[in-house]
C-alpha cells in the first residue's frame, strides 16, 4: 500500500490531516447505486472515507451498461449492489466496503433503525414520498442526509440535517484582522518606536504598511475630531496623505499602504453573520449544548467584556514589503495578542463548562485555539425538513423564483397564467409534478415511447394542480418545458449523473470534515444551459 | 412494464437523441441516424489524461462517442490516485494516456480509444484537424494557449470577414482548483477564444529576487531562496530536478537553515514541494463536476440535442454553492482567432527574409519559425530530417512557393513572446503580395 500521506497529498493541502481523519472515521450509506449513486460514492472512496454500505435491491440490466461504469457485461442479471461495491473496493483498499441487496424503499418502510449506524446517508433517485419518510427517520436519529437525483438533463441535490456548525470555514477572501484603526497598547507602543520621517532611505522603504497605516490613521483622526475617513472624497485625501509621506518614487511599501487603505476604513466590530450567531438562543447553554455553542457563548461574553466589541484577534498578518526584522517583530506582536485573547477565552469556556456541570477540560485547547482564530468566520447551517419545504415552501421566495420579472410579462393560455421561464425553478416544479404523476399512473411521464402525447397532457394537468397546492392558483408552466420533461422520461444520463454525483460528494466532504460551508437550500442542476440555481424554500 | 428499449445499452441516451424537443439546438434532427453518426463518424480528441481526462474519457464514452483519442505526456504518480480513478497503485510509472484508454475500453464495450503518449507539440498541426471537436482537460495555461492557437489556425474567413462554418474547430475546456472550477465552449470566430479572454488567467506572481536574497519574511521566501538562488551557487551547472527526491530534500534542508537564521516559522517538506512545484490542490469531486459539464456540452455541440452553455461556467463550492454563466465577448483584434495578421510583401521576398520579418514584427515577435502553406511544409525547424529537406526553400521567393497566388493564408509555428516568457504557438498570416492586381472580392 502506498503511503497514504503521498496518495492523499493533493487533498491534504485542502482539508489537512484533521479533515482527512474525519473522512477516515466516517461511515457512509448509499441508497440506490445507479450511475448517480455510484459516481457520488466513487469520489468519496477515492478520497478515503472510512466505510461504505451500498444498498440496492435491483439486478443489473443491459441499459445500465450504457450509463454506469461500475457494472459490465458479466454482471447483467446479478445484484447491482454487489458489483458496484466490488468495483469501488478496487479503487481504494483502505475503505471498508460492503453491500446489502435490498430495495431502499422497503428498508425505509420496514427497518427505520437501520440508518442510525451511519455518519451520513446518501439517498439517490428516491421519489418524493420516500424522501419525506427517510428525512423524518434521519432527522429523528440526527443522521446527516443528502439527496441526489438525476432526471434527464436536470438534477437535484439537497442536504437535510437539523444543524451543521463550522469553525474552519476557510473563505477565499476575508478581511485581514489587523486592528489598524484601533491598535491595542502593545501594537501602539511598537508603532511608536518607528519614525516615518527617518532619513535612512533603506529603512524608509522597508517599513511595513501596517505601521504606515496605523500612523497615518492616527494623524488623520487627530485633525478630524477623532474620526476616520468615511466619504469617497475623504478616502481619496487619506490616500494622498499616505502618498505625501513617500520620499522616493519606487517605495513599494507605500504603494501597498495606499492599496490596503480600505483596511483602515472598514467598519469596526463584528459583522452581521456573526451577530446573528451570537444572538441565537443556543448561546443559552446547558448540559446538552454542543462544544460549538459553548464556545460561541464564551465568545459572546468575550466580545461584551475584554474584547471591547471585537472577537479574539486572529493573530496572523499577510506578507508585505518590510525588513525581515520589523516583519517578524510585528508578527510576534500580533501572535502575543492572539495568545492573550485565547487565554481569556479559555478561561470563559472553562467557567461555562463548570456551570453546565461538564468537565472544564472537556473542550481541548487546540479546539478553543482554532475557534479563536476563526471566530469571525464561524457558520451555522440549518435545513428545513423536506416535508415542510414540499408542503409549505416559503411563499415570497417561490413567487420570486417562478415569476421572474426579467423574463417578461405573464402570458395567458386557456385562462391559465403561464409563468415566465426561470428554467431552474420550472424544473423543480416539474420534478415534483413527475413524482406526483408517477404516484398516480405507476410510471414517469414519457417513460415509454408511444405514450408521449397522453403523458404531456396528463403532466400539464398535474403541474396546474401542484401549483395550485403551492399557492400559485391558476398558473402553469410553459408548454416547451413540460414537453421537455416528458422527453426526459426519467432517464439517468451518465454526464448528468456524474455532475450531480460530483456536487453531492463535494457537499458530503464539507459536511464530514466540518470545513468550508455546505450549500443551503435545494440545488437544481439545469443541464440545458447551465443556469442552475439554489432555491431557498 | 416490459419494454424493448430497456434492453438496450443506449436506454437513457436514446431519450435525448431520438425524441424531439423545443429547447434544442437549431441543427437538431432526432433519430437513430443521429445516434449512429455519433457512434461511427464523430471523432473526439481529449487533451490530458489526468484528473479531468480520466473523467472525460468515461463521460464521453457514455455519451455516445465511440471514436476517441487521448494525448498526454505524463506517467502515473502515486499522488494521482486520490482522484484519477482509472489508475491503480500497480500502474505507477506507466503512461497515463495508455492506461486510461485501456481501462475505459475494458469496461465500455464498443468504444475505441487511441492513446498518444507524447507532448502536444510533438503532433503535426494536421493531426488536430482530424477531429470534429477537441476537449481540453489541462492544468496549464501554456498548453491551453497552444491547443487554442492550433484550433484557431484552421479557421477561415470569407471575403466579408465572416468565419466559414466548416472551418470552425469547436473546443470545450475545463479547469479546476480545489473546490472551484470552470467549463467553457470555444467556437473559434464565434465565441471568444482562449486568447481573447487570457486575462482570466493572470500570470503567477513571482517573488522579487531582492526579497528572497535580502528581506525574507515567509516560509515560501526561504524555500524559493534555496530553490532559485542557493541551488545554483552550490551546484555549478547541475540543473534542479523537482522530481528528484534528493534535490527536493536538499532544498528543504537549506530552506530550514535559512528560516532558522531569520526566525521565520513554517517551513515543512510538504510546503517545500508545494512552492517549488507550484502544486495546485485537486480533488475527485470537482474534477467530476467540471468534466461532466464538458462532456455534456460536447454532446450538445455535436448533436444539437439541447441548447448549449453560452459560453463560460464557473463553479465554486467553497462557501455554499455558487454557479455562474457568463457570456464573454470576442476580442475583435485577437491575433489568434481573428482573420489573421496582414503581411504585405514584395514578390521578390525570399522565404528566409519572410521568416526574419516575423521575428521583428511588433504583433508577432516569432522566433524559430516553421512555415506551412496549404498543408505543405515550406520550411520546418525540426525534426532534422525535415529541416534538411526544406532548407533549400529558404532562398526561393515566397511568391514562387505559394504558386504565385497574390493573396492567401500562410500558417507559421514558432515561439512567441519576449525573454523567458516564450511559448509555442501557431499563427495565421494573411499574406498579400504588392503590385499584384488582386480582385479583392476573391477573398483570402
Ligand atoms: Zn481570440
Amino acid at each position: 500500500m502506498a503511503e497514504p500521506k503521498v496518495k492523499y497529498d493533493r487533498q491534504l493541502r485542502i482539508w489537512g490531516e484533521q479533515g482527512q481523519a474525519a473522512l477516515e472515521k466516517a461511515s457512509i450509506c448509499l441508497l440506490n447505486c445507479g450511475s448517480t449513486g455510484s459516481e457520488t460514492l466513487k469520489n468519496l472512496v477515492l478520497g478515503g472515507v472510512g466505510s461504505i454500505t451500498v444498498v440496492d435491491g435491483s439486478k443489473v440490466e443491459v441499459g445500465d451498461l450504457g450509463n454506469n461504469f461500475m457494472v459490465d457485461e458479466s454482471s447483467v442479471g446479478q445484484s447491482k449492489a454487489e458489483f458496484v461495491c466490488a468495483f469501488l473496493q478496487e479503487l481504494n483498499d483502505a475503505v471498508k466496503a460492503k453491500f446489502i441487496e435490498e430495495h431502499p424503499v422497503e428498508l425505509i418502510e420496514t427497518n427505520p433503525s437501520f440508518f442510525s449506524q451511519f455518519t451520513l446517508v446518501i439517498a439517490t433517485q428516491l421519489v418524493e414520498d420516500s424522501m419525506v419518510k427517510l428525512d423524518r427517520i434521519c432527522r429523528e436519529a440526527n443522521i446527516i442526509l443528502i439527496f441526489a437525483r438525476s432526471y434527464g438533463l436536470m438534477g437535484l441535490v439537497r442536504i437535510s440535517v437539523k444543524e451543521h456548525t463550522v469553525i474552519e470555514s476557510k473563505p477565499d477572501h476575508f478581511l485581514d484582522d489587523l486592528r489598524l484603526n484601533d491598535p491595542w497598547p502593545e501594537l501602539q507602543r511598537f508603532v511608536e518606536t518607528i519614525d516615518l520621517n527617518t532619513t535612512d532611505a533603506v529603512a524608509h522603504k522597508h517599513t511595513p504598511y501596517i505601521i504606515i497605516l496605523v500612523k497615518v490613521a492616527e494623524e488623520w483622526a487627530n485633525t478630524h475630531d477623532g474620526k476616520l475617513p468615511s466619504t469617497r472624497e475623504e478616502k481619496k485625501h487619506f490616500k494622498d496623505l499616505i502618498k505625501s509621506k513617500m520620499i522616493m518614487r519606487d517605495e513599494e511599501n507605500y504603494r501597498e499602504a495606499m492599496e490596503a487603505s480600505y483596511k483602515v476604513f472598514s467598519p469596526q466590530g463584528i459583522g452581521p453573520n456573526l451577530q446573528k450567531i451570537i444572538n441565537d438562543s443556543c448561546t443559552e447553554v446547558d448540559s446538552n449544548s454542543s462544544d460549538f455553542w459553548v464556545m460561541v457563548a464564551a465568545l459572546k461574553e468575550f466580545i461584551a467584556n475584554e474584547g471591547g466589541g471585537e472577537t479574539p484577534l486572529e493573530g496572523s498578518i499577510p506578507d508585505m514589503t518590510s525588513s525581515t526584522e520589523l516583519y517578524i517583530n510585528l508578527q510576534k506582536t500580533y501572535q502575543a495578542k492572539a495568545e492573550a485573547d485565547f487565554r481569556d477565552m479559555e478561561e470563559r469556556v472553562k467557567n461555562l463548562l463548570k456551570k453546565i456541570s461538564r468537565d472544564p477540560a472537556s473542550i481541548s485547547k487546540a479546539n478553543i485555539k482554532s475557534f479563536c482564530k476563526n471566530a469571525r468566520k464561524i457558520a451555522v447551517c440549518r435545513y428545513r425538513l423536506v416535508e415542510d419545504e414540499f408542503n409549505s415552501p416559503a411563499q415570497p421566495e417561490l413567487q420570486k423564483y417562478l415569476i421572474d420579472e426579467d423574463h417578461g410579462t405573464l402570458q395567458e393560455a386557456n385562462s391559465l397564467k403561464v409563468l415566465p421561464e426561470n428554467t431552474a425553478a420550472g424544473l423543480y416544479i416539474l420534478l415534483r409534478a413527475a413524482d406526483r404523476f408517477a404516484a398516480n399512473y405507476n410510471k414517469f411521464p414519457g417513460q415509454f415511447d408511444g405514450e408521449m402525447d397522453e403523458d404531456i397532457s396528463r403532466l400539464k394537468t398535474t403541474v396546474v394542480g401542484l401549483l395550485n397546492d403551492l399557492g400559485c392558483n391558476g398558473s402553469t408552466l410553459s408548454e416547451d418545458l413540460i414537453k421537455e420533461m416528458c422527453r426526459y422520461g426519467a432517464s439517468e444520463l451518465h454526464a448528468v449523473a456524474a455532475f450531480v454525483g460530483g456536487v453531492a460528494s463535494q457537499e458530503v466532504i464539507k459536511l464530514i470534515t466540518r470545513q468550508f460551508i455546505p450549500m443551503s437550500g435545494t440545488f437544481i442542476f439545469n443541464g440545458i444551459d447551465h443556469k442552475s440555481q439554489l432555491l431557498l424554500l | 412494464m416490459a419494454d424493448s428499449a430497456s434492453q438496450s445499452r443506449s436506454r437513457d441516451l436514446d431519450k435525448l437523441l431520438l425524441r424531439s424537443g423545443n429547447l434544442v439546438g437549431p441543427t437538431f434532427e432526432p433519430g437513430t441516424e443521429l445516434r449512429d453518426a455519433l457512434n461511427e463518424f464523430v471523432r473526439v480528441l481529449v487533451i490530458g489524461a489526468g484528473g479531468l481526462g480520466c473523467e472525460l474519457l468515461k463521460d464521453l464514452a457514455f455519451s455516445g462517442f465511440r471514436n476517441l483519442e487521448v494525448i498526454d505526456m505524463d506517467r502515473i504518480e502515486v499522488t494521482n490516485l486520490n482522484r484519477q480513478f482509472l489508475f491503480r497503485l500497480g500502474d505507477v510509472g506507466k503512461p497515463k494516456a495508455e492506461v486510461a484508454a485501456k481501462r475505459v475500453m475494458e469496461r465500455v464495450s464498443g468504444v475505441d480509444i487511441k492513446p498518444h503518449f507524447c507532448r502536444i507539440e510533438d503532433k503535426p498541426i494536421s493531426f488536430y484537424n482530424d477531429f470534429h471537436i477537441i476537449v481540453l482537460g489541462l492544468d496549464s495555461v501554456e498548453a491551453r494557449s497552444y491547443i487554442n492557437s492550433v484550433a484557431c489556425s484552421f479557421l477561415e474567413y470569407d471575403s466579408d470577414d465572416n468565419p466559414r462554418e466548416e472551418s470552425i474547430k469547436p473546443m470545450v475546456d475545463g479547469g479546476t482548483e480545489g473546490f472551484k472550477g470552470h467549463a467553457r465552449i470555444i467556437m473559434p470566430g464565434v465565441t471568444p477564444c482562449f486568447e481573447c479572454t487570457i486575462w482570466l488567467f493572470p500570470p503567477q506572481v513571482k517573488f522579487p529576487l531582492c526579497t528572497l536574497a535580502e528581506t525574507p519574511r515567509t516560509a515560501a521566501h526561504c524555500i524559493e531562496y534555496a530553490h532559485l538562488i542557493k541551488w545554483d551557487e552550490a551546484h555549478s551547472g547541475k540543473t534542479f530536478d523537482p522530481d528528484d527526491p534528493e534535490h527536493m530534500q536538499w532544498v528543504y534542508s537549506e530552506a530550514v537553515k535559512r528560516a532558522e537564521l531569520f526566525g521565520i516559522p513554517g517551513v515543512t517538506y510538504s510546503l517545500t514541494q508545494g512552492v517549488v512545484k507550484n502544486i495546485i490542490p485537486a480533488i475527485a469531486s470537482t474534477n467530476a463536476i467540471i468534466s461532466a459539464a464538458c462532456a455534456l456540452e460536447t454532446l450538445k455541440v455535436v448533436s444539437g440535442c439541447s441548447k448549449t452553455l453560452t459560453n463560460y461556467l464557473t463553479y465554486n463550492g467553497v462557501e455554499g454553492l455558487h454557479t455562474k454563466v457568463t457570456e464573454f465577448v470576442r476580442d475583435k483584434d485577437c491575433l489568434v482567432c481573428g482573420p489573421g495578421v496582414l503581411i504585405e510583401l514584395e514578390t521578390s521576398v525570399t522565404l528566409k527574409k519572410f521568416i526574419d520579418l516575423l521575428e521583428d514584427h511588433p504583433k508577432l515577435l516569432l522566433t524559430r519559425v516553421s512555415v506551412t502553406y496549404r498543408g505543405k511544409n515550406l520550411y520546418m525547424q525540426a525534426p532534422p530530417v525535415l529541416e534538411e529537406m526544406t532548407r533549400s526553400n529558404l532562398d526561393l521567393p515566397l511568391f514562387e512557393l505559394v504558386s504565385k497566388t497574390p493573396r492567401d493564408i500562410v500558417h507559421v509555428t514558432g515561439a512567441a513572446g519576449k525573454g523567458d516568457t516564450k511559448q509555442s504557438c501557431s499563427r495565421k498570416l494573411r499574406v498579400v503580395f504588392k503590385g499584384m492586381d488582386v480582385d479583392m472580392a476573391g477573398g483570402a
